[in-house]
């Protein structure tokens, strides 16, 4: 039997800001009717956080929802669970008109830590990240120079990221560059 | 820079986050429509200097169809709104006479 592995396996790097791919992580598309009660009710038995809205991302260790379009959330769980956790979402869902899908290994995640984390995503993403414009708790879909991928703020001064596992040396070697030294901007 | 708010998820979208889906507002003519009105719908689009509606999607965010209603000549956007719609809300149009008065845009104005 062979052990899951993710893209990069842990790969990390550190510049001015702490680079790694963070292993292993349960990632489920739910799509439905968002302000369906049956649907709330799927997303957040699986997840234990309540239900994010527009643009919001609940996430307790690794458990968490994202708001990922107006029918759309992602539905965090640790990576050992997500069959376990699809089959009890489709239990509630039964008779709902919805999708639960496992993404979990098309999905690489990584995370990039330190006081200027700020300053290394927004040289690649159009996204106003100043700490008033962006602050934990808020999720974005957009795209790092020419992938798409979606980030979170696990605190202040920690992003995590989820892009295509295709895309993951690209987005990797991305964010080396955006972290490299003597590379500091000072614009937050 | 053009920079548009997606009305499904919120997010002031830059231009590069989202792929243009060419002039709104379109009424389809299908089969057994007469050739004028097919080809007319088929290729004819009107390219104005000013006041613009046009269809977007959020490519690279939640992925959905939106209109936004634009100025050509100097990239002022108007509004965005639902694409779930066949003409312009009342609400643009009234946006856009304060900044434009008397504009036309095909059967609008």
């Amino acid at each position: 039997m062979s052990d899951p592995v993710s893209a990069l396996n842990r790969a990390a790097f550190t510049g001015i800001a702490q680079i790694a791919e963070t292993g292993l992580q349960g990632m489920i598309t739910l799509r439905g009717d968002l302000a369906s009660a049956v649907v709330i009710k799927a997303a957040t038995a699986a997840a234990g956080t309540d239900m994010p809205a527009r643009g919001e991302a609940k996430i307790k260790g690794e458990h968490g929802l994202c708001w990922m379009s107006p029918d759309e959330v992602l539905v965090l769980c640790p990576h050992a669970e997500v069959a376990m956790t699809i089959a009890a979402m489709e239990q509630v869902l039964a008779g709902e008109h919805a999708l639960v899908v496992n993404v979990s290994d098309a999905r690489a995640v990584f995370r990039v830590s330190g006081p200027l984390a700020r300053e290394v995503l927004s040289k690649l993403a159009p996204v106003d990240l100043a700490p008033q414009a962006f602050r934990p708790g808020m999720m974005r879909r957009t795209k790092l120079a020419q992938v798409p991928a979606a980030f979170w703020m696990e605190d202040d001064r920690t992003f995590r990221i989820v892009c295509f596992r295709s895309v993951a040396q690209y987005v990797f070697d991305l964010l080396k560059v955006s972290a490299q030294e003597g590379s500091e901007v000072g614009v937050f | 820079m053009l920079i548009l708010q997606c009305p499904c998820c919120g997010v002031m979208a830059d231009e590069t986050e989202l792929a243009a889906g060419g002039e709104a507002h379109l009424k389809r003519f299908g089969p057994g429509s007469s050739d004028d009105d097919f080809e007319s719908y088929l290729f004819n689009r009107v390219n104005p200097k000013g006041v613009h509606f046009e269809r977007w999607r959020h490519a690279y965010g939640c992925g959905k169809w939106f209109h936004a209603a634009r100025c050509t000549a100097t990239l002022e956007v108007f509004g965005t709104y639902s694409a779930q719609v066949t003409e312009p809300p009342q609400e643009i149009r009234d946006k856009i006479s304060a900044r434009r008065p008397g504009w036309r845009w095909r059967e609008f104005g």
